[in-house]
């Protein structure tokens, strides 16, 4: 609260920012709701692949919140988050390449996004970019 | 009629993609006639999704489950009036840039909905 009294705290979800802030809440509710409906549905069938998209949400979630407050503190927090993301699908892409029988079913981030047109993995790579442009 | 109404849907939005897309090329905000297009394509997106439900309500059954069914008409119809939003509070040409994605956003939606309907 002070820190916003003393020194302005810029915006990180307009211009540029809107656009990822569009995409990263798109892609919250997508993994959000893709995990919910196969949980319910039928959690044994690929626990592993419905967990990473529940954990998918919640990074999606955590970056569009950091998106929409704005200031450095939930740029810092965003950056790490991106960073994560993108760590998170690279591992998870070659995971699902190289041993295919640990998922029955896809994730969001199978096959590096594919089933997403990749947008996983150009989205923290942007995200990163915005973020570090929009300190000034 | 269901199929029919995903081409509608689908096609509309990307017109306005392409609509929006190019008032951004331009280094435009929406605009009301914008607007007026979301109104339409959020027009299409909710008919269909009355016609969906009226399917489900009629016994019909969507090859790859009702949920994912009706999470994807929901998600569909928010879709472009959520942009929209977005749009109103950023008046530069980012606004039609997040209008012009959301209605790809949709348009992809409509594609799934197909595959998951059975078409």
């Amino acid at each position: 609260m002070t820190a916003a009294e003393e020194k302005p705290t810029y915006q990180l979800g307009t211009g540029p920012g809107q656009v990822l802030v569009w995409f990263y809440g798109v892609f919250t509710v997508a993994a959000a709701s893709r995990s919910i409906v196969q949980m319910i549905m039928d959690y044994g069938k690929a626990p592993l692949a419905y967990t990473l998209s529940a954990l998918a949400a919640v990074v999606y979630g955590f970056i569009t919140y950091s998106l929409v407050r704005g200031g450095e503190k939930a740029r810092r927090a965003a950056l790490v988050c991106c960073a994560a993301e993108l760590v998170f699908v690279l591992v998870v892409g070659t995971w699902t390449l190289a041993d295919p029988s640990a998922f029955p079913d896809a994730t969001v981030w199978s096959d590096y996004g594919m089933g997403y047109l990749f947008i996983p993995v150009i989205l923290p790579v942007l995200g990163m970019l915005w973020l570090r442009k929009a300190k000034r | 009629m269901l199929d029919a109404l995903t081409f509608a849907v689908a096609a509309a939005a990307l017109v306005l993609a392409a609509w929006c897309g190019y008032a951004a090329y331009r280094d435009q905000p929406t605009k009301d006639w914008h607007f007026i297009g979301m109104a339409v394509v959020s027009v299409l997106a909710l008919v269909q999704m009355v016609i969906g439900f009226v399917q489900l309500g009629r016994g019909e059954r969507p090859e790859q489950g009702t949920a994912v069914f009706v999470a994807y008409l929901i998600g569909a119809f928010a879709a472009v009036p959520a942009a929209g939003v977005l749009s109103l509070s950023e008046r530069t040409r980012w606004g039609s840039v997040t209008v012009a994605a959301g209605a790809v956003v949709l348009a992809v939606l409509e594609v799934r909905l197909y595959d998951i309907w059975g078409g």
